[in-house]
């Protein structure tokens, strides 16, 4: 026996890794439109599907904004349900979104982060799950195709624990398009960790108990739910370290503390600050820089919402400088994970913290990059750097 | 399980605990001497707020009113009514 199956490893493409965890982690309904920015994610379910593999209703949409309001009210009847989707797709559903946080649907879905047009491209960044940030979804970063597999995992438990919705992120291509070794969690030790959903009684579609959901608020009911939904996705990250924990325990791997992930920060004097695929090419850089002499080191922001501000500050205060390594931009301002480096780190730490944008619309980010990063870390001149070559 | 502070869900029924009234600027009055029970006023309210109030004018005829607490004062009312019973009036405050 191969060393591989031993460890019940496959080599997947990161897109059918993804597909084959949602179909152990059974959804009652899967929801998509089923054309470009889509990925391979839904063309592998519906096949599962199709070839008898699979028991959940799949339901082609004709447009992303259908498949959100599909999964919405597929989960107000009490089920668990899941689409992906990116980019511009995932622009056409925002309105749906913000209703499915409001509603408090435990919802999961992929985003497979891509550029948003225009100029036309299809290509890695995190512009679109960004631009977003504020619907009230909890906003997780995979790294690896193994992270984005247990990521699926722990975002339904997070969704079904929390009544909140849950969005995967993973880089479009750099991990959609890439095969690596994967181990994909049987059903039977998924329920382990995940037993099957049930709904709270008094908040679903039912026949027997009718009752509407997405009703109107007035003045005076409006703030204080939408004050519930903020403290609730606050209160998240301590259910995140949580499961996090139980996780490791069940499967025998996790990341950091699930929030954040420190890569050789103890002694860094120069920390670098990044979310998504491109922490690996940053952790081998600083391998690299390290074998020199440097002392570099890397955190990683696994959770974008809740933005884990506790810890943040402490871990960067050792550093002397700070580089927020940005896939997106917030146009006329910096880069939208700077911005919220810096706000954590308000009154906090004394070291400069700098925004560097780097592959936007695909352009891939090389070592060199990186270095180049640590070499202007120290110039204070300019608070925004677009690092393209 | 999860509970919430705030009921975001509702049960039937409960749509008249918001009371619209406020939302007027006019209001309608009925003149129940004028009033013929035609029910028109019913039927074309949006709101299902007019309604028959069960007790006769002096010419023996059963006559309407209208539930200030839920009406919007669309004026529909007045439009559609066939013996001009119903006026607009202001109801600013």
């Amino acid at each position: 026996m191969s060393r591989l199956q031993q460890n019940k490893k496959q080599i997947l493409e990161g897109s059918h890794a993804v597909a084959e965890i949602v179909k152990n982690l059974k959804p009652a309904v899967v929801a998509a439109y089923p054309i470009t920015p889509q990925t391979h994610i839904v063309e592998d379910l519906s096949k599962m599907k199709s070839d008898g593999l699979a028991d959940f209703e799949f339901i082609n949409a004709e447009s992303e904004f259908a498949a959100a309001s599909i999964v919405l009210g597929a989960s107000s009847t009490g089920v668990r349900t899941y689409t992906a989707t990116n980019a511009q797709g995932l622009l056409l559903m925002i309105e749906v979104l913000f209703n499915i946080a409001g509603m408090r649907l435990p919802v999961v879905i992929t985003c497979t982060n891509r550029a948003v047009s225009a100029p036309i491209n299809i290509w890695n960044d995190q512009q679109d799950s960004l631009t977003i940030r504020d619907a009230g979804w909890l906003q997780l970063y995979a790294e690896t195709n193994q992270e984005t597999v247990d990521l699926h995992i722990l975002a339904y438990k997070l969704a079904e624990s929390l009544m909140l919705p849950v969005m995967v992120n993973m880089g479009g291509f750099v991990l959609t398009h890439t095969f690596e070794a994967v181990e994909i969690p049987e059903t039977s030790l998924i329920k382990k960790f995940l037993p099957d959903y049930v709904p709270p009684k008094d908040s679903i579609l039912d026949t027997k108990n009718p009752r509407s959901l997405g009703t109107f608020a007035a003045p005076d009911r409006y703030m204080e739910i939408r004050q519930e939904l903020f403290n609730d996705v606050a209160a998240a990250s301590k259910e995140i370290v949580k499961q996090n924990l139980e996780f490791k325990k069940v499967f025998g791997r996790g990341r950091g503390n699930g929030l954040i992930e420190e890569y050789k920060t103890k002694d860094a004097e120069i920390i670098l600050v990044a979310m998504g695929s491109v922490c690996g090419t940053i952790k081998e850089t600083i391998d690299e820089l390290r074998a020199k002499g440097k002392k570099i080191g890397l955190l990683k922001i696994i959770s974008f919402r809740p933005f884990p501000d506790n810890g943040i500050a402490r871990i960067l205060s050792k550093a002397k400088c700070v580089g927020v390594i940005d896939k997106s931009i917030s146009i006329g301002s910096e880069g939208v994970l700077a911005s919220d480096i810096k706000r954590a780190c308000f009154g906090k730490i004394k070291a400069p913290i700098k925004s560097f944008i780097v592959g936007l619309g695909g352009r891939d980010v090389t070592r060199a990059m990186i270095g180049k990063i640590v070499n202007e870390v120290k110039d204070r001149s300019i608070e925004v750097k677009f690092i393209g070559k | 399980m999860k509970k919430f502070k705030n009921t975001i869900t509702a049960t039937p029924g409960t749509t008249t605990e918001n009371k619209t009234g406020g939302w007027r600027t006019y209001k309608p009055v009925v003149d129940h001497e004028v009033c013929i029970g035609c029910d028109m006023c019913n039927k074309v309210c949006p709101e299902g707020v007019c309604f028959a109030t069960g007790q006769k004018n002096s010419k023996g005829r059963i006559f309407y009113d209208r539930d200030l607490d839920y009406c919007k004062g669309c004026g529909l009312c007045a439009k559609e009514c066939p013996v001009n019973a119903i006026k607009m009036v202001s109801d600013y405050k």
